[in-house]
Protein backbone atom coordinates (compact mmCIF):
# COMPACT_ATOMS: atom_id res chain seq x y z
CA UNK A 1 0.00 0.00 0.00
CA UNK A 2 1.49 3.86 -0.87
CA UNK A 3 2.06 5.87 1.73
CA UNK A 4 2.94 8.94 -0.71
CA UNK A 5 1.27 9.37 -4.40
CA UNK A 6 2.60 11.93 -6.55
CA UNK A 7 0.53 12.25 -9.95
CA UNK A 8 1.82 14.52 -12.23
CA UNK A 9 3.62 17.41 -10.40
CA UNK A 10 4.64 19.96 -11.53
CA UNK A 11 6.31 22.89 -10.49
CA UNK A 12 7.02 26.05 -12.47
CA UNK A 13 8.71 29.39 -11.56
CA UNK A 14 8.10 31.75 -13.98
CA UNK A 15 9.76 30.10 -17.35
CA UNK A 16 11.66 27.76 -15.27
CA UNK A 17 10.46 24.68 -14.78
CA UNK A 18 11.84 23.07 -11.50
CA UNK A 19 9.52 19.58 -11.02
CA UNK A 20 7.99 18.64 -14.72
CA UNK A 21 5.50 16.28 -14.53
CA UNK A 22 7.14 13.47 -12.38
CA UNK A 23 4.85 10.52 -10.91
CA UNK A 24 5.73 7.99 -8.34
CA UNK A 25 4.56 6.38 -5.00
CA UNK A 26 6.24 5.57 -1.76
CA UNK A 27 4.89 2.29 -0.37
CA UNK A 28 4.43 1.80 3.28
CA UNK A 29 7.45 0.99 6.00
CA UNK A 30 10.16 1.41 2.77
CA UNK A 31 12.49 3.73 2.23
CA UNK A 32 12.69 5.68 -0.64
CA UNK A 33 15.51 7.31 -2.23
CA UNK A 34 15.40 10.69 -4.76
CA UNK A 35 18.58 10.34 -6.47
CA UNK A 36 19.77 13.38 -8.46
CA UNK A 37 22.30 16.44 -8.60
CA UNK A 38 21.97 19.50 -6.56
CA UNK A 39 19.28 21.76 -9.36
CA UNK A 40 17.59 18.68 -10.23
CA UNK A 41 13.91 19.60 -8.66
CA UNK A 42 14.58 17.15 -5.36
CA UNK A 43 14.07 19.79 -3.18
CA UNK A 44 11.28 21.65 -4.89
CA UNK A 45 9.58 18.23 -5.05
CA UNK A 46 9.92 17.49 -1.46
CA UNK A 47 8.44 21.12 -0.83
CA UNK A 48 5.74 20.22 -2.49
CA UNK A 49 5.22 17.58 -0.44
CA UNK A 50 5.30 18.90 2.58
CA UNK A 51 3.30 21.69 1.68
CA UNK A 52 5.83 24.70 2.21
CA UNK A 53 5.08 24.99 -1.90
CA UNK A 54 2.36 24.97 -3.76
CA UNK A 55 2.36 22.83 -7.00
CA UNK A 56 1.76 24.06 -10.51
CA UNK A 57 -0.11 21.35 -11.25
CA UNK A 58 -0.77 17.67 -10.18
CA UNK A 59 -1.58 15.62 -6.59
CA UNK A 60 -0.20 14.10 -4.15
CA UNK A 61 -1.60 12.44 -1.23
CA UNK A 62 0.33 11.31 2.25
CA UNK A 63 -1.76 8.20 3.67
CA UNK A 64 -4.63 9.06 1.37
CA UNK A 65 -5.07 12.54 2.67
CA UNK A 66 -4.98 14.95 -0.19
CA UNK A 67 -1.60 17.69 0.90
CA UNK A 68 -3.23 20.42 -1.13
CA UNK A 69 -6.88 20.55 -0.12
CA UNK A 70 -5.86 19.46 3.55
CA UNK A 71 -2.30 20.69 3.79
CA UNK A 72 -2.30 21.06 8.15
CA UNK A 73 -3.47 17.55 9.00
CA UNK A 74 -1.19 15.61 6.13
CA UNK A 75 1.77 17.59 8.24
CA UNK A 76 0.13 16.27 11.63
CA UNK A 77 1.36 12.63 10.23
CA UNK A 78 4.65 13.88 8.83
CA UNK A 79 8.19 14.14 10.34
CA UNK A 80 10.22 17.03 7.88
CA UNK A 81 14.31 17.09 7.92
CA UNK A 82 15.04 20.30 5.87
CA UNK A 83 18.51 20.21 3.84
CA UNK A 84 19.62 22.99 6.56
CA UNK A 85 19.38 22.77 9.98
CA UNK A 86 16.81 25.15 11.37
CA UNK A 87 16.20 24.52 14.96
CA UNK A 88 16.28 27.71 17.11
CA UNK A 89 20.10 28.98 18.18
CA UNK A 90 19.38 30.50 21.10
CA UNK A 91 17.10 27.49 23.05
CA UNK A 92 19.35 24.54 24.71
CA UNK A 93 18.40 20.54 22.46
CA UNK A 94 16.17 19.91 25.25
CA UNK A 95 13.63 22.83 24.96
CA UNK A 96 14.09 22.58 21.40
CA UNK A 97 12.85 18.92 21.28
CA UNK A 98 9.95 19.79 23.61
CA UNK A 99 9.30 23.03 21.74
CA UNK A 100 8.62 21.19 18.51
CA UNK A 101 6.54 18.99 20.02
CA UNK A 102 4.57 21.29 21.86
CA UNK A 103 3.84 22.66 17.54
CA UNK A 104 2.29 19.10 17.20
CA UNK A 105 -0.04 19.67 20.72
CA UNK A 106 1.95 17.33 22.66
CA UNK A 107 1.86 18.05 26.28
CA UNK A 108 4.17 18.56 28.66
CA UNK A 109 3.57 14.83 30.41
CA UNK A 110 4.45 13.41 27.12
CA UNK A 111 6.56 15.85 25.19
CA UNK A 112 9.33 15.84 28.15
CA UNK A 113 9.92 11.99 28.30
CA UNK A 114 9.88 11.72 24.50
CA UNK A 115 12.76 14.39 24.14
CA UNK A 116 14.92 12.75 27.23
CA UNK A 117 14.40 9.79 24.59
CA UNK A 118 15.45 10.97 21.71
CA UNK A 119 18.18 12.58 23.09
CA UNK A 120 19.60 9.32 24.38
CA UNK A 121 18.59 7.43 21.47
CA UNK A 122 20.72 9.88 19.53
CA UNK A 123 23.62 10.14 21.83
CA UNK A 124 22.99 13.86 22.99
CA UNK A 125 22.09 13.34 26.20
CA UNK A 126 24.91 15.22 27.25
CA UNK A 127 24.42 18.29 24.84
CA UNK A 128 20.47 18.52 25.82
CA UNK A 129 21.12 21.60 28.25
CA UNK A 130 23.72 23.05 25.25
CA UNK A 131 22.27 25.69 23.14
CA UNK A 132 21.69 24.60 19.47
CA UNK A 133 24.15 27.36 18.59
CA UNK A 134 27.29 25.89 20.16
CA UNK A 135 26.32 22.20 18.34
CA UNK A 136 29.01 20.83 15.71
CA UNK A 137 27.28 20.35 12.25
CA UNK A 138 26.89 16.73 13.36
CA UNK A 139 24.83 17.25 16.28
CA UNK A 140 22.85 19.74 14.70
CA UNK A 141 21.80 17.10 11.92
CA UNK A 142 20.91 14.50 14.30
CA UNK A 143 19.26 17.20 16.80
CA UNK A 144 16.52 18.17 13.27
CA UNK A 145 16.12 14.94 12.86
CA UNK A 146 15.08 13.87 16.21
CA UNK A 147 12.99 16.68 16.58
CA UNK A 148 11.20 15.36 13.13
CA UNK A 149 10.42 12.32 15.03
CA UNK A 150 9.37 13.94 18.44
CA UNK A 151 5.90 13.38 17.08
CA UNK A 152 6.33 9.39 16.08
CA UNK A 153 5.90 10.58 12.52
CA UNK A 154 4.12 8.31 9.86
CA UNK A 155 6.51 9.57 7.18
CA UNK A 156 9.70 10.96 7.72
CA UNK A 157 11.11 13.37 4.88
CA UNK A 158 14.67 13.84 4.69
CA UNK A 159 16.29 16.48 2.06
CA UNK A 160 19.85 15.63 2.15
CA UNK A 161 20.02 14.31 5.91
CA UNK A 162 23.75 13.53 5.46
CA UNK A 163 25.33 16.17 3.42
CA UNK A 164 28.64 18.28 4.88
CA UNK A 165 28.46 15.97 8.10
CA UNK A 166 31.61 14.05 9.19
CA UNK A 167 31.98 10.63 8.51
CA UNK A 168 30.44 9.08 12.19
CA UNK A 169 27.92 11.20 12.46
CA UNK A 170 26.57 10.02 8.77
CA UNK A 171 27.12 6.61 9.45
CA UNK A 172 24.97 6.76 12.50
CA UNK A 173 22.25 8.72 10.92
CA UNK A 174 22.44 6.10 8.59
CA UNK A 175 21.87 3.46 10.71
CA UNK A 176 19.20 5.23 12.50
CA UNK A 177 17.02 5.58 9.02
CA UNK A 178 17.61 1.82 8.93
CA UNK A 179 15.87 1.42 12.56
CA UNK A 180 13.47 3.93 11.79
CA UNK A 181 12.27 2.03 8.95
CA UNK A 182 12.51 -1.38 10.71
CA UNK A 183 9.75 0.17 13.40
CA UNK A 184 7.35 1.14 10.72
CA UNK A 185 8.13 4.86 9.41
CA UNK A 186 7.77 5.59 5.42
CA UNK A 187 11.16 7.20 4.59
CA UNK A 188 11.56 9.86 1.76
CA UNK A 189 15.14 10.94 1.13
CA UNK A 190 16.84 12.92 -1.34
CA UNK A 191 20.71 12.43 -1.49
CA UNK A 192 23.32 13.11 -4.17
CA UNK A 193 25.71 10.90 -2.87
CA UNK A 194 24.79 6.97 -4.96
CA UNK A 195 26.38 5.04 -2.57
CA UNK A 196 24.43 6.31 0.06
CA UNK A 197 21.05 5.19 -1.71
CA UNK A 198 22.31 2.19 -3.40
CA UNK A 199 23.27 1.27 0.43
CA UNK A 200 19.87 1.65 2.57
CA UNK A 201 17.13 2.67 0.09
CA UNK A 202 14.43 0.20 -1.17
CA UNK A 203 13.68 2.10 -4.57
CA UNK A 204 15.15 4.98 -5.64
CA UNK A 205 14.04 7.39 -8.18
CA UNK A 206 16.95 8.95 -10.28
CA UNK A 207 15.71 12.68 -10.69
CA UNK A 208 17.52 15.14 -13.48
CA UNK A 209 16.25 18.57 -14.79
CA UNK A 210 12.96 18.00 -13.23
CA UNK A 211 12.19 14.70 -14.59
CA UNK A 212 12.10 11.43 -13.12
CA UNK A 213 14.11 9.03 -15.37
CA UNK A 214 13.90 5.36 -13.50
CA UNK A 215 12.19 3.99 -10.75
CA UNK A 216 12.95 0.88 -9.32
CA UNK A 217 14.93 -1.69 -6.51
CA UNK A 218 18.99 -1.44 -6.74
CA UNK A 219 18.87 -4.59 -8.52
CA UNK A 220 16.29 -3.36 -11.04
CA UNK A 221 17.81 -0.28 -12.12
CA UNK A 222 20.89 -2.43 -12.20
CA UNK A 223 19.65 -4.74 -14.84
CA UNK A 224 17.61 -1.92 -16.48
CA UNK A 225 21.32 -1.05 -18.32
CA UNK A 226 23.00 -4.53 -18.01
CA UNK A 227 23.53 -6.97 -20.91
CA UNK A 228 25.40 -9.96 -21.24
CA UNK A 229 28.08 -11.28 -19.41
CA UNK A 230 31.42 -9.17 -18.12
CA UNK A 231 34.50 -11.86 -16.68
CA UNK A 232 37.86 -9.90 -15.39
CA UNK A 233 40.59 -12.41 -14.80
CA UNK A 234 43.53 -11.56 -12.76
CA UNK A 235 46.75 -13.77 -14.07
CA UNK A 236 50.49 -14.18 -13.60
CA UNK A 237 50.85 -13.08 -16.79
CA UNK A 238 49.19 -10.99 -19.77
CA UNK A 239 50.14 -9.55 -22.95
CA UNK A 240 48.74 -8.82 -26.24
CA UNK A 241 49.25 -11.56 -28.01
CA UNK A 242 47.65 -14.14 -25.05
CA UNK A 243 44.71 -11.79 -25.48
CA UNK A 244 44.30 -12.25 -29.56
CA UNK A 245 44.61 -15.92 -29.13
CA UNK A 246 42.16 -15.85 -25.81
CA UNK A 247 40.13 -13.99 -28.45
CA UNK A 248 40.87 -16.40 -31.09
CA UNK A 249 39.48 -19.57 -29.49
CA UNK A 250 36.31 -17.52 -27.82
CA UNK A 251 35.28 -15.93 -30.73
CA UNK A 252 31.60 -14.96 -29.01
CA UNK A 253 33.37 -13.35 -26.34
CA UNK A 254 35.25 -9.84 -26.83
CA UNK A 255 38.44 -9.72 -25.69
CA UNK A 256 40.28 -6.67 -23.97
CA UNK A 257 43.58 -5.91 -21.56
CA UNK A 258 42.80 -2.90 -19.13
CA UNK A 259 44.91 -1.06 -17.88
CA UNK A 260 45.63 -2.84 -14.49
CA UNK A 261 47.13 -5.45 -17.02
CA UNK A 262 43.72 -8.03 -15.92
CA UNK A 263 42.26 -9.81 -19.33
CA UNK A 264 38.25 -8.89 -19.49
CA UNK A 265 36.16 -11.06 -21.58
CA UNK A 266 32.68 -9.02 -22.71
CA UNK A 267 29.91 -11.25 -23.91
CA UNK A 268 26.27 -11.23 -25.57
CA UNK A 269 25.53 -14.63 -23.42
CA UNK A 270 26.93 -16.29 -20.19
CA UNK A 271 30.16 -17.35 -20.50
CA UNK A 272 31.07 -20.74 -19.58
CA UNK A 273 34.34 -20.43 -16.78
CA UNK A 274 35.74 -23.83 -17.49
CA UNK A 275 37.06 -23.90 -20.89
CA UNK A 276 38.78 -20.27 -20.17
CA UNK A 277 40.63 -21.85 -17.40
CA UNK A 278 41.34 -24.68 -19.55
CA UNK A 279 43.01 -22.48 -21.49
CA UNK A 280 45.06 -20.55 -19.57
CA UNK A 281 46.20 -24.19 -17.94
CA UNK A 282 47.08 -25.21 -21.11
CA UNK A 283 48.89 -22.28 -21.64
CA UNK A 284 50.65 -22.42 -18.46
CA UNK A 285 49.28 -19.47 -17.12
CA UNK A 286 48.00 -18.74 -13.42
CA UNK A 287 44.94 -17.17 -12.94
CA UNK A 288 44.73 -15.79 -9.24
CA UNK A 289 41.35 -14.21 -9.86
CA UNK A 290 37.74 -14.27 -12.07
CA UNK A 291 35.75 -11.71 -11.32
CA UNK A 292 31.99 -10.77 -12.61
CA UNK A 293 31.52 -7.65 -13.92
CA UNK A 294 28.26 -5.82 -12.59
CA UNK A 295 27.52 -2.82 -13.75
CA UNK A 296 27.63 -0.04 -10.41
CA UNK A 297 24.81 2.02 -9.39
CA UNK A 298 26.84 5.00 -10.60
CA UNK A 299 27.01 3.93 -14.03
CA UNK A 300 23.28 2.98 -14.43
CA UNK A 301 22.87 7.02 -13.30
CA UNK A 302 25.08 8.13 -15.88
CA UNK A 303 23.93 5.94 -18.52
CA UNK A 304 19.80 6.71 -17.41
CA UNK A 305 20.59 10.77 -16.99
CA UNK A 306 23.65 11.54 -19.06
CA UNK A 307 24.84 13.27 -16.36
CA UNK A 308 28.58 12.43 -15.27
CA UNK A 309 29.23 10.91 -12.03
CA UNK A 310 31.89 13.60 -11.46
CA UNK A 311 28.79 16.23 -11.79
CA UNK A 312 27.76 14.37 -8.45
CA UNK A 313 30.97 14.67 -6.53
CA UNK A 314 31.38 18.13 -7.71
CA UNK A 315 28.02 18.95 -6.02
CA UNK A 316 29.16 17.03 -2.89
CA UNK A 317 32.32 18.56 -2.71
CA UNK A 318 30.96 21.43 -2.59
CA UNK A 319 27.95 20.85 -0.32
CA UNK A 320 30.72 19.40 2.25
CA UNK A 321 32.90 22.72 1.36
CA UNK A 322 29.48 24.59 2.49
CA UNK B 1 -6.62 22.25 22.65
CA UNK B 2 -3.80 21.17 20.52
CA UNK B 3 -3.48 24.47 18.89
CA UNK B 4 -3.80 26.09 22.41
CA UNK B 5 -0.89 24.02 23.60
CA UNK B 6 0.99 25.79 20.18
CA UNK B 7 -0.40 28.94 20.88
CA UNK B 8 0.82 29.16 24.72
CA UNK B 9 4.47 27.55 23.86
CA UNK B 10 5.29 29.70 20.78
CA UNK B 11 3.72 32.82 23.15
CA UNK B 12 6.17 31.69 25.74
CA UNK B 13 9.04 30.86 23.76
CA UNK B 14 8.99 34.32 22.17
CA UNK B 15 8.74 35.69 25.22
CA UNK B 16 11.20 34.17 26.97
CA UNK B 17 14.28 33.80 24.25
CA UNK B 18 13.12 37.09 22.71
CA UNK B 19 11.60 40.02 25.41
CA UNK B 20 12.64 38.87 28.71
CA UNK B 21 16.31 39.53 27.39
CA UNK B 22 18.34 42.39 29.16
CA UNK B 23 18.85 44.17 25.36
CA UNK B 24 15.22 44.24 25.08
CA UNK B 25 14.18 44.78 28.27
CA UNK B 26 16.59 48.02 28.48
CA UNK B 27 14.96 48.82 25.45
CA UNK B 28 11.48 48.67 26.93
CA UNK B 29 12.80 51.00 29.53
CA UNK B 30 15.19 53.20 28.88
CA UNK B 31 13.42 54.34 24.86
CA UNK B 32 9.99 55.61 26.40
CA UNK B 33 11.86 56.62 29.48
CA UNK B 34 13.75 58.82 26.71
CA UNK B 35 11.20 60.31 25.27
CA UNK B 36 9.43 61.12 27.89
CA UNK B 37 12.39 63.11 29.38
CA UNK B 38 12.94 64.66 25.73
CA UNK B 39 9.50 65.86 25.96
CA UNK B 40 9.54 67.28 29.11
CA UNK B 41 13.01 69.19 28.94
CA UNK B 42 11.99 70.43 25.30
CA UNK B 43 8.74 71.74 26.59
CA UNK B 44 8.74 72.97 30.29
CA UNK B 45 6.05 74.72 30.33
CA UNK B 46 3.91 72.23 29.25
CA UNK B 47 1.66 69.85 31.88
CA UNK B 48 3.14 66.51 31.41
CA UNK B 49 -0.45 65.25 31.20
CA UNK B 50 -0.99 66.76 27.82
CA UNK B 51 2.29 64.73 26.74
CA UNK B 52 1.20 61.27 27.90
CA UNK B 53 -1.27 60.26 25.34
CA UNK B 54 1.68 61.22 22.55
CA UNK B 55 4.50 59.77 24.95
CA UNK B 56 2.16 56.45 25.63
CA UNK B 57 1.48 55.93 21.90
CA UNK B 58 5.11 56.46 20.35
CA UNK B 59 6.35 53.93 22.77
CA UNK B 60 3.64 51.23 21.94
CA UNK B 61 4.67 52.29 17.99
CA UNK B 62 8.38 51.54 18.51
CA UNK B 63 8.16 48.55 20.71
CA UNK B 64 5.53 46.53 18.77
CA UNK B 65 6.69 47.01 15.18
CA UNK B 66 10.29 46.70 15.48
CA UNK B 67 10.25 43.76 17.46
CA UNK B 68 8.31 41.85 15.59
CA UNK B 69 9.56 43.01 12.71
CA UNK B 70 13.20 42.17 13.39
CA UNK B 71 12.08 38.55 15.56
CA UNK B 72 10.52 37.70 12.31
CA UNK B 73 13.14 38.34 9.69
CA UNK B 74 15.59 36.86 12.05
CA UNK B 75 13.88 33.79 12.42
CA UNK B 76 13.11 33.49 8.78
CA UNK B 77 17.12 33.95 8.06
CA UNK B 78 18.01 31.43 10.49
CA UNK B 79 14.84 29.01 8.88
CA UNK B 80 13.72 28.29 11.95
CA UNK B 81 10.50 29.80 10.84
CA UNK B 82 9.94 27.33 8.65
CA UNK B 83 9.41 25.09 11.30
CA UNK B 84 5.92 27.01 12.63
CA UNK B 85 4.73 26.93 8.54
CA UNK B 86 5.08 23.51 8.53
CA UNK B 87 3.16 22.40 12.11
CA UNK B 88 -0.28 20.98 12.04
CA UNK B 89 -1.82 24.51 13.12
CA UNK B 90 -3.57 26.78 11.48
CA UNK B 91 -1.95 30.10 10.37
CA UNK B 92 -4.13 32.26 12.46
CA UNK B 93 -2.96 30.66 15.32
CA UNK B 94 0.54 31.31 14.02
CA UNK B 95 -0.28 34.48 13.80
CA UNK B 96 -1.78 35.36 16.71
CA UNK B 97 0.67 33.69 18.84
CA UNK B 98 3.50 35.79 17.22
CA UNK B 99 1.43 39.11 17.90
CA UNK B 100 0.40 38.02 21.47
CA UNK B 101 4.11 38.05 22.55
CA UNK B 102 4.84 41.62 21.02
CA UNK B 103 1.57 42.86 22.23
CA UNK B 104 2.97 42.26 25.99
CA UNK B 105 5.87 43.88 25.07
CA UNK B 106 4.27 47.19 23.47
CA UNK B 107 1.75 47.41 26.60
CA UNK B 108 4.41 47.08 28.83
CA UNK B 109 6.33 49.65 26.98
CA UNK B 110 3.40 52.02 26.91
CA UNK B 111 2.97 52.14 31.28
CA UNK B 112 6.38 53.14 31.38
CA UNK B 113 5.86 57.23 30.63
CA UNK B 114 2.92 56.40 32.71
CA UNK B 115 4.99 54.87 35.40
CA UNK B 116 7.16 58.26 35.48
CA UNK B 117 4.69 60.49 34.99
CA UNK B 118 2.97 59.74 38.53
CA UNK B 119 5.51 60.55 39.86
CA UNK B 120 5.12 64.66 38.54
CA UNK B 121 1.57 64.58 38.27
CA UNK B 122 -1.86 63.35 40.06
CA UNK B 123 -2.68 60.63 37.26
CA UNK B 124 -6.25 60.00 39.37
CA UNK B 125 -8.42 61.73 36.72
CA UNK B 126 -7.38 59.24 33.97
CA UNK B 127 -9.87 56.65 32.75
CA UNK B 128 -7.85 53.72 33.12
CA UNK B 129 -10.10 50.83 31.39
CA UNK B 130 -10.65 53.32 28.60
CA UNK B 131 -6.72 53.51 28.38
CA UNK B 132 -6.05 50.02 28.75
CA UNK B 133 -8.47 49.17 25.97
CA UNK B 134 -6.66 51.82 23.42
CA UNK B 135 -3.01 50.65 24.74
CA UNK B 136 -4.47 47.45 23.47
CA UNK B 137 -5.54 48.48 20.31
CA UNK B 138 -2.41 50.23 19.26
CA UNK B 139 -0.32 47.31 20.38
CA UNK B 140 -2.83 45.31 17.99
CA UNK B 141 -2.88 47.65 15.21
CA UNK B 142 0.61 48.24 15.71
CA UNK B 143 1.90 44.44 15.56
CA UNK B 144 0.27 43.95 12.78
CA UNK B 145 1.90 46.35 10.42
CA UNK B 146 5.12 44.96 12.05
CA UNK B 147 4.61 42.01 10.43
CA UNK B 148 3.36 43.37 7.52
CA UNK B 149 7.07 44.79 7.42
CA UNK B 150 8.35 41.07 8.42
CA UNK B 151 6.48 39.91 5.41
CA UNK B 152 8.00 42.26 2.87
CA UNK B 153 11.69 41.98 4.41
CA UNK B 154 14.22 39.69 3.69
CA UNK B 155 16.90 40.80 6.38
CA UNK B 156 16.88 42.00 9.77
CA UNK B 157 18.34 45.65 8.88
CA UNK B 158 15.58 45.83 6.11
CA UNK B 159 12.97 45.50 8.47
CA UNK B 160 14.52 48.03 10.45
CA UNK B 161 14.54 50.51 7.33
CA UNK B 162 11.20 49.49 6.60
CA UNK B 163 9.83 49.92 10.18
CA UNK B 164 10.86 53.50 10.08
CA UNK B 165 9.90 54.20 6.93
CA UNK B 166 6.15 53.53 8.29
CA UNK B 167 6.54 54.83 11.53
CA UNK B 168 7.76 58.23 11.45
CA UNK B 169 5.83 59.71 8.91
CA UNK B 170 2.90 57.80 10.54
CA UNK B 171 3.45 59.86 14.21
CA UNK B 172 3.98 63.38 12.37
CA UNK B 173 0.45 62.50 10.63
CA UNK B 174 -1.53 60.90 13.04
CA UNK B 175 -2.37 64.61 14.97
CA UNK B 176 0.25 63.51 17.81
CA UNK B 177 2.40 66.33 17.26
CA UNK B 178 0.30 68.58 14.55
CA UNK B 179 -3.43 68.80 14.85
CA UNK B 180 -5.02 67.37 11.87
CA UNK B 181 -6.85 70.41 11.41
CA UNK B 182 -4.05 72.14 11.02
CA UNK B 183 -2.35 69.90 8.50
CA UNK B 184 -2.53 70.25 4.58
CA UNK B 185 -6.00 69.83 3.10
CA UNK B 186 -4.39 66.70 0.89
CA UNK B 187 -2.70 65.17 3.76
CA UNK B 188 -5.48 65.16 6.06
CA UNK B 189 -7.30 61.49 4.04
CA UNK B 190 -4.31 60.40 4.76
CA UNK B 191 -4.11 61.11 8.42
CA UNK B 192 -7.65 59.36 8.83
CA UNK B 193 -6.18 56.37 7.30
CA UNK B 194 -4.01 55.73 9.95
CA UNK B 195 -4.72 53.42 12.91
CA UNK B 196 -2.69 55.60 15.49
CA UNK B 197 -5.10 58.67 14.94
CA UNK B 198 -8.00 56.93 16.82
CA UNK B 199 -5.28 55.56 18.92
CA UNK B 200 -4.27 59.44 20.45
CA UNK B 201 -7.38 60.43 20.01
CA UNK B 202 -8.49 57.34 22.52
CA UNK B 203 -5.95 58.28 24.34
CA UNK B 204 -6.38 61.77 24.72
CA UNK B 205 -10.02 61.45 25.69
CA UNK B 206 -8.79 59.29 28.23
CA UNK B 207 -6.07 61.18 29.93
CA UNK B 208 -7.42 64.99 29.22
CA UNK B 209 -10.77 64.59 27.65
CA UNK B 210 -9.39 66.35 24.73
CA UNK B 211 -10.89 64.06 22.02
CA UNK B 212 -11.63 65.07 18.62
CA UNK B 213 -13.59 62.27 17.66
CA UNK B 214 -16.48 59.89 19.57
CA UNK B 215 -14.30 56.80 21.67
CA UNK B 216 -17.21 54.32 20.67
CA UNK B 217 -16.48 55.21 16.52
CA UNK B 218 -12.53 55.30 17.64
CA UNK B 219 -12.40 51.82 18.89
CA UNK B 220 -14.69 50.47 16.34
CA UNK B 221 -12.14 51.80 13.77
CA UNK B 222 -9.63 49.82 15.36
CA UNK B 223 -11.38 46.92 15.57
CA UNK B 224 -11.56 47.19 12.25
CA UNK B 225 -8.21 48.27 11.15
CA UNK B 226 -7.16 45.17 13.14
CA UNK B 227 -9.48 42.77 11.13
CA UNK B 228 -8.26 44.11 7.97
CA UNK B 229 -4.89 44.02 8.66
CA UNK B 230 -4.91 40.59 10.59
CA UNK B 231 -6.92 39.16 6.85
CA UNK B 232 -4.06 40.91 4.96
CA UNK B 233 -1.20 39.45 7.02
CA UNK B 234 -2.12 36.21 6.56
CA UNK B 235 -2.99 36.39 3.10
CA UNK B 236 0.24 37.76 2.61
CA UNK B 237 2.43 35.01 4.50
CA UNK B 238 0.32 32.52 2.69
CA UNK B 239 0.86 33.70 -0.76
CA UNK B 240 4.72 35.19 0.08
CA UNK B 241 5.84 32.24 2.52
CA UNK B 242 3.94 29.32 0.90
CA UNK B 243 5.60 29.61 -2.99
Amino acid sequence: MEMVRVTNLKKKYGDFTAVDDISFDIRKDEIFGFLGPNGAGKTSTINMIIGLSRPTAGDITVDGIDVRKQTKKAQAIMGIVADESNLYNEMDGFDNLCFCAALYGMKKEEREPKARKLLEEFKLTDAGKRPFKAYSKGMRRKLTIAAALIHSPRVLFLDEPTTGIDVESSRHIRNMIVDLKKKGTTIFLTTHYIEEAERICDRIAFIAKGRIVATGTVPELMESIAHGHTIRFITDEINEDIADEVQFCFKESKVSIRSDRSLVMESDNRISLLPVMEFFRDKGIRVYEAQELRPSLEDVFVKLTGIESSTLEETEEKSIGQ
Amino acid sequence: MKSWIAFWNILKKDIEKYYLKPPNISWGIIFPLSWTLMQLIRSPGKNVLELLPGLIAMSVLFGTTSMLAVTITFERSGRSFERLLLAPISLSTMVLAKIAGTIVFGMFNAFVPVLFASFFINLSGVKWGVLILAVLLIAITSSLMGLLIAVSAEQVFEAQTFSNFFRFPMLFLCGLFIPISSLPVFLRPISYCLPLTYGTDILRGAIIEANTLSPALCFALLLAFSAILFLICRYNINRKWIL
